[in-house]
């Protein structure tokens, strides 16, 4: 069995390509990073199978990024490399090419984008380019699955010519320009529509405006996709399911299983937040009330994704980023952080710096409040008034900025400016966006309906067993004393720690005041990273960083909540 | 006359003369397209110090200011 790597600059579609051969998917989009680790995929050829890799994007052998250190580990145990190159921009592309044969390993090229390329008035002379190089080249578009059976069937022809030796940084370019000189022609062509949107959105003066409408049209879709979801749907299907699951309720009679199944009834209805039950609590709040948003916040990120817009917003927004000593890309991870911080935390390591990957990670932890977690702030405050809810979220954002602003002059490390290539435009296909949208909606139903089991059956134990009322106890001078919350609320930040959503659903029982709410809400984002969020700052931070991030948060929850505290309460 | 990326008119074209810097930053700059001999135009210079974004080869790059600073070029005549 070999392994086959696929090696390539970022953003030539080298996971579009991996998704082809193996019939695996992984998340492709349209901006340089979307990859940051490699995925792992089984593809035959005749009768042997062989296992396909997809690496980070990078260009060249020298790595400046974690995500560049995973594609060079990957080439490292590579036995045959699939070099994917974007035809469109074949110059730039070969610099890599070159490199990877003068490591002696069997390469084969893919150009990539060949539809681009054509409609681009770029001709490249695939005969001529496979002497030059002397391996076999094979034109794709990887999107529709053209040319990717000629890929298959050529893939045993990949060799490691002997005529290209090691050379230096500037024979390359040389060769390069001599190669680019016999294969390709450019036809000079007049700006399009796509060419002027494109500079609109990018230079301060119009770019700002657009970004805000941009980012606001997002917000309003992703509530009002939420919002019908939930009306519409989900609503109407728990109201079929309530007279079931009272049935099941009287049949159990009162006892152990119809609490931990059923939980409390609520003037002797099921009341679907707060009865805590696994079969009431348990499935309503990750079907009806969480998976609607994740839904919706997935569809619209998926469109934003393969537009390119992502790193035109990442470049309005340097200057800002800079401030916290991160770059414009940090808008990226922070984007991704909106839906799981798990991700989010993850793409921030295609950020150069340890003190830029650091301070990237903190602040989403502590001030990115998930989709899971939105949801609920959505569901329970948004009754008494969308102001309590525009008060979490302003008070989140005051705290992203301070903490950057903190973090930065106290993290020692370099902040590195951005260098970011802006892809463009490209109108996102129907299908792929569905795709991604169900993989990720599949991704948080294994991910959360476990943990959410789990917590409820944790809440009905811990309940049972007196501890929540010890464990408040203990707590109450901060709890009661310090962020005027009831000390019933410490176990909702315990549980917090397991899923967040399900524990601000807690919070409810408490007949807390609206402002009460705001800040057991806020505070449950700014404490502590739920387990998930944890075990990947610890993989990527390292166990000293991840305690000093923790600590971090624990401190500034305190300042905050205290704060929150004097101003909303006045006590 | 030679001059900075950074003293570009927007919407201006030049050629890129010298990358002044280390080995990382030309290496940088090279493998993102933006080397010497290239056609470069300005395509949006950030204020307050903010970044700029340049068109090499017929795409689009944005690198920070300082970065622009050491990328000396030529307006043709």
């Amino acid at each position: 069995m070999k392994k086959i790597v696929l090696m390539g600059n970022p953003n030539v579609g080298k996971s579009v390509v991996f998704s082809r051969l193996t019939g695996a998917n992984v998340i492709a989009s349209n901006y340089p990073g979307t990859t940051v680790d490699f995925s792992k995929g089984k593809m035959c050829l005749g009768k042997e199978g062989h296992e396909i890799i997809d690496a980070p994007g990078t260009y060249s052998l020298e790595p400046s990024n974690k995500a560049e250190e995973v594609a060079l580990e990957m080439f490292g145990q590579a036995d045959l490399v699939i070099n994917v190159a974007d035809a469109t921009n074949l110059e730039r592309n070969l610099y890599l090419t070159l490199q990877l044969l003068e490591q002696k390993k069997p390469v084969i090229l893919a150009l990539n984008m060949w539809d681009e390329a054509h409609h681009t008035g770029i001709k490249i002379d695939v005969k001529k380019l496979e002497n030059e190089l002397r391996i076999p080249v094979v034109p794709t578009v990887a999107l529709s699955g053209e040319g990717i059976f000629d890929l298959v069937s050529r893939i045993e022809e990949a060799r490691s010519p002997e005529e290209i030796e090691p050379m230096n940084e500037s024979d390359r370019w040389i060769k390069i320009g001599e190669i680019i000189r016999n294969v390709q022609q450019v036809t000079h062509r007049h700006h399009t529509l796509r060419d002027w949107i494109s500079e609109a959105s990018i230079r301060p003066l119009t770019g700002f405006p657009i970004a805000l409408g941009v980012i606001f049209a997002a917000l309003w879709l992703v509530i009002f996709i939420g919002e019908t979801l939930i009306t519409y749907i989900f609503d109407p299907l728990f109201s079929l399911y309530t007279p079931l699951a009272m049935g099941i309720s009287t049949w159990l009679g009162p006892g152990f299983l119809q609490a931990l199944l059923i939980g409390k009834l609520i003037d002797g209805q099921i009341d679907y937040i707060q009865s805590m039950g696994l079969l009431t609590t348990g499935i309503y709040v990750p079907f009806a009330m969480v998976l609607p948003y994740i839904v919706a916040f997935y569809s619209v990120l998926a469109v934003f994704e393969d537009s390119g817009y992502l790193p035109r917003l990442a470049t309005l927004t340097d200057t800002i980023f800079h401030r916290f000593g991160l770059h414009g890309f940090g808008i990226i991870p922070v984007f991704l952080g909106l839906g799981c911080n798990v991700p989010g935390i993850l793409a921030a390591r295609s950020l150069e710096t340890k003190k830029q990957r650091f301070i990237a990670a903190t602040l989403i932890a502590i001030s990115v409040p998930c989709m899971a977690k939105n949801a609920m702030v959505f569901g329970i405050l948004g009754q008494y008034g969308t102001g309590y809810i525009i008060l979490v979220f302003a008070t989140l954002f005051f705290v992203f900025v301070a903490s950057g602003l903190i973090l930065n002059r106290f993290v020692r490390g370099d902040s590195p400016e951005i260098c970011l290539e802006i892809p463009p435009y490209r109108k996102p296909d129907t299908v792929t966006v569905l795709k991604k949208t169900w993989m990720r909606i599949r991704w948080f139903l294994q991910e959360a309906i476990p943990f959410l089991f789990l917590g409820v059956l944790l809440i009905n134990v811990l309940y049972t067993i007196g501890f929540v009322e010890w464990f408040g106890s203990i707590f109450a001078p901060v709890i009661q004393g310090w962020f005027g919350l009831p000390k019933e609320a410490t176990t909702a930040l315990l549980i917090g720690f397991l899923r967040k959503d399900l524990a601000v659903g807690m919070l409810l029982p408490l007949g807390m005041s609206p402002l009460q709410l705001v800040i057991a809400t806020t505070l449950l984002t700014i404490y502590f990273p739920c387990v998930g969020t944890f075990a990947v700052m610890f993989r990527e931070l390292g166990i000293r960083d991840m305690i000093k991030a923790t600590a971090f948060m624990a401190g500034t929850a305190f300042v905050v909540g205290g704060a929150m505290r004097l101003v909303l309460l006045g006590i | 006359m030679e001059q900075p990326v950074t003293s570009l008119e927007t919407g201006t074209n030049a050629i890129i003369l010298r990358l002044e810097g280390g080995h990382w930053f030309q290496n940088k700059m090279r493998g993102i397209g933006i080397r010497e001999q290239k056609i470069i135009r300005l395509v949006a210079k950030h204020p307050f110090n903010g970044p700029l974004v340049v068109e090499v080869d017929g795409r689009e790059v944005t690198i920070g200011r300082r970065m622009a600073e050491h990328i000396i070029t030529r307006v043709p005549e």
